[in-house]
């Protein structure tokens, strides 16, 4: 051996029960469903287990578990005692997140690196910083006396199984409403797991419904006349019709879309940092998160330096078993996403951009698609527009600051951005005019429970996370409503 | 062409190409190590990396207390580190003080270990605090004395005070006197430079100066040899070599005790400048309590179990 090559470092998977079958959680207990579909393995397509496909009578049966759980203790019951819960199922999530890390990198593809140190413990984080607000929504900011909104209906997307589950439930909870969640259709068994851990926890029956399913199952959730408010996280194609459709209804709604982010490099920045967290913006999760740094936009007379040193690392990057502890690039979650991908990174070829991908033998079955760099590209590619959703990245350059900004905010989408530059007044200046909920600062896809997340234009309303987060759980006493 | 034709000896001609060296950012720096750190090396990666690590080891005594017979015992454990297991390989070198370099070469060459250089700490090792004629006449003597490597310390003094031309000098005069007889590793001591930027800047200076090694610390100072700071002068180590086609080599010293600690630094070498650095001729690890634990750990793997420490000789 000359080189070092890293010994497979498999995680064990017999930590994790999986069923062959599974039902949907309402009224806290597991009920058979008609109909089901598999659930895969993204990295091998090995069936891990069959999933429920809920239907309108599921839907129904779960928002009047949510109704009569709602009305007759969780609304009523004291903060602190909410609270008590909260912390109760963050202390479980803990003790159990080997279990929930393996079974996350099973189900979605992502490598156990992540899961095990970014998505698991950033859920826990989240049902801990909420269980603190459980008895303190008077200082939330919608007045002295603030009050739930009801049922709350909540579609989450399948990059961040559990860690969309807790960014949706654990505000919900903490501010006295009761969920019926619909999981991703191709990643639903973290929160069935999710689900035990309500029983374990001796949550009050009603207070947390999962109900599995595909589009039509979250459209019906959507058009239920039980639900007070929608949370939404997944594409704004969805997130479009989902606003159409509640239109005429009271309900309120959250919705966080795409994103095609800018990621700013400046030819003051520290070039090893800026290119580890170039990678970090978009390779981080297979480049599966709405947030990514899809976009390089980096001043012209640094260009080829940035490039060359980021290639150097792209090669470096290793791609392949996500139980394998050293995998730092997991496997595409579905056929359906890799098509795309595939589809736009072709368009890019088309269009004239040059495509660059490190040497990297990937697996034979499975979905798996090599990190990618376009370089070249210009404001009217597609793969500059469009949301690749996948490790692809696109590098624009810019001869001045102005221009930067312009090109950042030349897109419909604005959720986050990243500046990268020594220069503590140029991040300031560049930061006040970028169109976007989150702007990084010398690094990138960096979350806490504590900050609010969210998009201007078409990424999407309203925030999560933080005390803005909470409030789109809460109203004020003068709203009033039907719940009082 | 001297000093790469990247500079020419002159104070504004090193000025002006060490604003051309980007910053480094603290907490990505940090935050690189840390995820690297998460490299997980089992089986037989582990062998071969422990392996590798006892042969990078400059096995090394640099006490007051240090004496004749202290050090001819470190040379045999250095030729053989465990004397029941002859495919145990000979560690990188012995590193002493100049007085203990003709001891060390001579007992080194009687026992059969004349592939084992010695080296000698120098210019006023640790803290480089004397005179520039102390310091070369401190270097000469290891030289005539039989060291085939020569661990100088820079001026940090200088250095913390922007005169980079003096530690440019110093350095360049030190590599003079070596010629081709020895190898020239140069300590940044980083512990007392404290910044990452500081620890770029003087990286590059000691290349340009003429250093076949750039090492961290001398052992005396804590912090030494963390994961960030290695991680920093490799990258140094890597974009000099893009800018020159030389190959520097870097010597991690001071706090590395355990296979796990070996281990993560040889995962930094990997993943940052290549595998062409792993090898003792471009990647040295500094330490005395480090070899006995490389071994335990290589017995663990040979026999199933740990060994009792006395097993391994003390030293």
């Amino acid at each position: 051996m000359t080189d070092f090559d890293y010994a497979p470092a498999l995680e064990s998977r017999s930590i994790v029960t999986i069923e062959s079958e599974y039902g949907h959680f309402i009224n806290g207990e597991f009920v058979k469903g008609a109909n089901h579909f598999p659930t895969i393995n993204p990295s091998n397509e090995e069936v891990l287990s069959q999933i429920s496909l809920g239907g309108a009578q599921d839907i129904d049966r779960a928002v009047a578990s949510a109704r009569v759980a709602f009305e007759s203790t969780w609304s009523k019951m004291p903060g602190k005692e909410r609270g008590k819960y909260l912390y109760r199922i963050a202390r479980i999530m803990q003790e159990r997140s080997r279990e929930f890390a393996v079974l996350e990198s099973l189900d979605n593809g992502k490598p156990i690196r992540e899961s095990r140190d970014i998505d698991i413990p950033l859920a826990c984080a989240h049902f801990f910083y909420h269980a603190g607000w459980a008895d303190k929504l008077e200082f939330a900011g919608v007045g002295s006396s603030p009050r739930p909104l009801g049922v709350a209906g909540q579609i989450i997307p399948w990059n961040f199984p559990l860690l969309m589950l807790a960014w949706k439930i654990a505000p919900a909870l903490a501010a006295g409403n009761t969920v019926v969640l619909k999981p991703a259709e191709t990643t639903s068994l973290t929160a069935l797991l999710f689900a035990q851990v309500c029983q374990q926890a001796e949550l009050p029956a009603g207070v947390v419904n999962i109900v599995t399913g595909d589009g039509r199952t979250g459209s019906a959730l959507v058009d239920h006349p039980g639900i007070d408010k929608i949370a939404f996280t997944g594409s704004t194609q969805v997130g479009k019709a989902i606003a159409r459709a509640i239109a005429p209804t009271k309900k309120k709604a959250t919705l966080e879309l795409g994103g095609k982010a800018a990621n700013i490099v400046f030819d003051d920045a520290p070039v090893d940092e800026c290119v580890e967290g170039i990678v970090n913006g978009i390779f981080f999760n297979q480049g599966h998160v709405c947030c990514a740094g899809s976009r390089l936009i980096v001043q012209e007379s640094i260009a080829e330096e940035i490039v060359s040193q980021l290639k150097v690392r792209m090669s470096k990057i290793r791609v392949g078993d996500p139980l394998d502890k050293n995998t730092d690039l997991g496997a595409i979650n579905s056929a359906e996403q890799l098509s795309k991908i595939t589809a736009l990174t072709k368009s890019g070829e088309d269009e004239g951009a040059m495509r660059w991908s490190p040497e990297c033998a990937l697996p034979k079955k499975g979905f798996w698609f090599a990190p990618t760099v376009f370089t070249g590209v210009t404001q009217a590619h597609r793969i500059a527009q469009e949301e690749i959703f996948g490790p692809v990245l696109s590098v624009l350059t810019f001869r001045t600051p102005q221009e930067a900004i312009e090109k950042a905010n030349n897109t419909p989408y604005g959720l986050s951005a990243g500046v990268w530059s020594e220069k503590g007044s140029r991040i300031h200046w560049a930061s006040q005019q970028l169109k976007a909920g989150v702007i990084w600062a010398n690094t990138f896809n960096k979350f806490d429970p504590t900050s609010p997340f969210g998009g201007y234009k078409e990424s999407g309303w309203g925030r999560e996370g933080g005390s803005h987060g909470l409030t789109a759980y809460l109203k004020s006493a003068e709203e009033g409503g039907n719940n009082e | 062409m001297e000093f790469y034709g990247l500079v020419d000896g002159t104070e504004i001609s090193l000025r002006k190409f060490l604003q051309t060296l980007s910053g480094v950012d603290q907490i990505g720096a940090e935050a690189r190590a840390a995820m690297l750190a998460t490299r997980s090396i089992k089986t037989s990666a582990k062998n071969w990396a422990i392996d590798l690590a006892i042969s990078m080891v400059d096995l090394t005594t640099l006490e007051g207390a240090d004496t004749p017979g202290k050090v001819r015992a470190l040379c045999n454990k250095a030729v053989r580190p465990d004397s029941t297991d002859s495919s145990v390989p000979s560690v990188g070198a012995i590193c002493v003080y100049n007085d203990m370099v003709a001891i060390a070469r001579e007992h080194l060459d009687s026992i059969g270990g004349s592939h084992v250089p010695v080296a000698a700490v120098s210019t006023a090792f640790p803290s480089g605090r004397a005179s520039m004629a102390v310091k070369i006449q401190d270097t000469q003597d290891a030289l005539d004395a039989g060291a085939t490597e020569i661990d100088m310390v820079i001026d940090r003094g200088a250095f913390l005070s922007g005169q980079f031309q003096v530690v440019f000098d110093e350095i360049a005069k030190i590599r003079t006197l070596c010629g081709t007889k020895a190898h020239l590793k140069v300590i940044l001591e980083t512990g007392e430079l404290v910044t990452y930027d500081n620890v770029r800047t003087a990286s590059f200076i000691a290349m340009l100066a003429g250093a076949d090694f750039i090492k961290t610390s001398t052992g005396k100072v804590s912090p030494a040899a963390t994961p960030p700071v290695v991680l920093v002068m490799l990258e140094a180590v890597r974009d000099f070599h893009q800018l020159t086609n030389h190959k520097i080599g870097v010597k991690a010293a001071g706090g590395i005790r355990t296979t796990k600690d070996a281990i993560k630094q040889l995962v930094l070498v990997n993943e940052t400048v290549g595998s062409q650095w792993l090898s003792p001729s471009l990647f040295r690890i500094g330490a005395s309590a480090l070899l006995n634990d490389l071994l335990m750990q290589r017995m663990k793997a040979r026999d199933g179990f740990y060994p009792s420490p006395s097993y391994v000789s003390i030293d």
